[in-house]
Parts: structure tokens; sequence; C-alpha cells
């Protein structure tokens, strides 16, 4: 020990912290670690299989990998981001609530989980609560919704791609569209938009996002 | 075998050897036994049942396979995969459903299992040279 010491000059050599367990690829940020996604895998797991997911965000290959080969999910992908980022380019952001009124076809009650990513920052007010009145709709009792919200209202972003690593391990990852204005929901607002859901579980990341498990009463 | 772009085949292609299409299909595709190909100029309007289906080109329609779907780069799919193994490449696009069909999936928490990134490659292996046996309703005719 005091031969370390003399070595490094009395500084410890710098250890691994939990996000240097995966290495990140090259020209990549590193992955981060997630409270809230190995909860929501847990919610999954405890549903009759095969749990049917559903992923608001864009396909990426490895998730569908993870979900459907590791986990037996039955996968739906129905990606939000190119859809807002259509109508951000049209100018048609006001049709979205109507369009999140139509677009899901899942009956009632039919869905284990549901990953929205951080696509409610990007929304305008109706279309959130739009959208989360479709989430609670299809949400089965006894199912976990995950969604990130930011906490800092910004100028105009860029999407994120969130890549699963591990169990509790999400790489960030920039995603080619116009993104556009980051909106801030205070926890009150979160809360009413999804009445008749739980916040069972809420995180604050160090990038000052909000990491939110929203569960639907057994 | 190749189906050309300039080729349209409305109604059901069922085959016994490996396909690509670069041209448009409307209807059913069955290549039950046999890899199937859908080209980056292929645009398909059909319920597919293959071994194996990798896409490049447009896909509407159901993709069912016993072995593997691979839909890679610009690969477009709107519609309902069911296969064992599906790689889904960077720059694709999808909408619908996957079913992986395991019954029998590692639980959360097994952190033995490593999730690898899906790498594009080429397509491998070049297309048979016989051409498909189409069934009774295929129709074939020169397109656009």
């Amino acid at each position: 020990m005091l031969s370390d010491l003399l070595r490094w000059g009395g500084k410890r050599p710098r250890q691994p912290d939990a996000s240097g367990t995966a290495p990140a690829s090259r020209g990549e940020a590193p992955p981060m670690p997630s409270k809230a996604f190995p909860k929501m895998l847990a919610a999954i797991a405890a549903q009759p299989d095969p749990a049917v997911l559903l992923d608001l965000g864009p396909v990426i290959g490895s998730n569908v990998e993870f979900f459907g080969e590791r986990l037996g999910c039955k996968l739906h992908i129905e990606d939000l981001f190119a859809e807002f980022d259509r109508h951000s380019r049209a100018g048609t952001l006001d049709e979205l609530p109507k369009v999140f009124d139509t677009r899901f076809h899942h009956a009632d009650g039919s869905v284990d989980g549901i990953l929205c990513w951080d696509v409610f920052d990007f929304l305008p007010k109706a279309a959130a609560q739009s959208l989360a009145r479709q989430i609670i709709r299809m949400l089965r009792p006894g199912g976990a919704v995950m969604a990130f919200f930011s906490t800092a209202a910004g100028g105009t972003s860029g999407f994120t791609k969130y890549e699963i690593v591990a169990d509790g391990l999400l790489r960030h990852r920039q995603h080619a569209g116009a993104g556009g204005q980051k909106h801030v929901l205070a926890n009150r607002d979160i809360i009413r938009m999804f009445e008749g859901l739980i916040v069972s579980d809420s995180f604050l990341l160090k990038n000052n996002t909000r990491e939110i498990l929203l569960r639907r009463k057994s | 075998m190749n189906i050309g772009k300039s080729v349209v085949i409305k109604g059901e292609l069922n085959g016994s050897e490996d396909l690509t299409i670069e041209g448009q299909v409307e209807g059913k595709i069955e290549l039950r036994q046999n890899v199937l190909t859908i080209g980056a100029n292929g645009k398909i309007k059909a319920q597919v049942f293959a071994k194996s289906v990798i896409i490049l080109g447009e896909v509407t329609g159901n993709v069912s396979a016993s072995d593997k779907v691979d839909i890679r780069d610009n690969g477009s799919v709107d519609g309902d995969i069911a296969a064992p193994r599906v790689a889904i490449a960077e720059g694709a696009h999808f909408r619908g459903s996957i079913d992986m069909q395991k019954t029998g999936g590692a639980k959360p928490g097994d952190q033995a299992h490593k999730v690898e990134q899906k790498t594009e490659t080429k397509p491998t292996g070049a297309p048979a040279q016989a051409g498909p046996q189409t069934g009774a309703t295929a129709t074939a005719g020169a397109g656009r």
C-alpha cells in the first residue's frame, strides 16, 4: 500500500467506475448506469410470458436482440421520434394529438411495458397529454412505463438513441433528426398527465435527467 | 435467381431455391426452405414466408422466417416479423411487432448475458441460377 502511494505520488490510481465496465465503441460516449431500467425489466419479468413490450423510440438492432432473443418478449416498435421529426419539418406539430389518438391499435390493457425514452421532452403539451392517455389505456395492470424527463429547458436539441448495453447500462447516442425545443415537465405535471398510474421510482442522473418508472396497480 | 427491377409480379410466388427480388411483388411469397433477398430496388407488398429473409429494399406486409430475418442498412419493413433470430442494422426502418418465438427466454438479472451490437455486413452468397417456381396465380409483366 505504501509502495503504491509512493509510486503514484500520493494519488490513487484511477479506478474504473461503474460506467467503465463496458467499453465505449470508438467515437461513442461510454454507457451510463440506469437505476430505473433494471426495475423496468423486473416488472416485465413478473408479467405472464411472453411479455408484450412497446418501444416508442427508433429501432435498434441490439435492443431487439435483448428483448426478443434474451427475454423472449413480443416487441412492438412505434418510432415516435420519426413521427415528430416528420411533423416538425412540415410545420404540423399541432396535428400530433390526433395522430397519437389513432396511431396505436393495441387493445386496452394489452401491453406489459412501454419504453418512452425522452420523447416527452420534445412533445408540445397537447401531444404529450394525448400520448399519455394512450399509454395509460394500453398498459396492462402490473405493467410499467419508463421515461426520461429533462430538468433543464434547452434550445433545440437533437434526438438521442438509447442502446441497451446491459441490464443497468444504457449508451446514449446522438440520433439524426431535427430534434426540437426541449420542454421541462415538473413532477406534478407528470403525475397529473399519467393519472391512473403510480410513480414507483424516480432517479436523478448525473446529466440532470430524471429517470421515472410508472406502474399500473395489479 | 434474380427478379429484375422492371418485373412486377401480382399473385403468389412459390419456390424451392434462393431468390433475389429487385422488382415489385404484390401478394404472397413462399420460399420455406430457402433464402429470400429483397434487393435495394425491391418493393414488396406481400406476406412473406421463407427460411431466411434479407431485406435491403422495402417490404410492406408480415414477414415470417424459420431461421432469420435480417434488415440491412436502408432496408424498410412495415409489418410484423416472426422469426427466431432478427437482426436490424443501423439506418434501417421498422414499424410493427417482432416475435422471436422463444418461450424460454432468460430472466432479467442474468448477468452472464452479453449484448452484441449488430454490425452491418454485405449479403453473402450469389442467388441461384435457375428460375423460381411461380404459383398458379402468379402473373408477371414489364413494370413501369
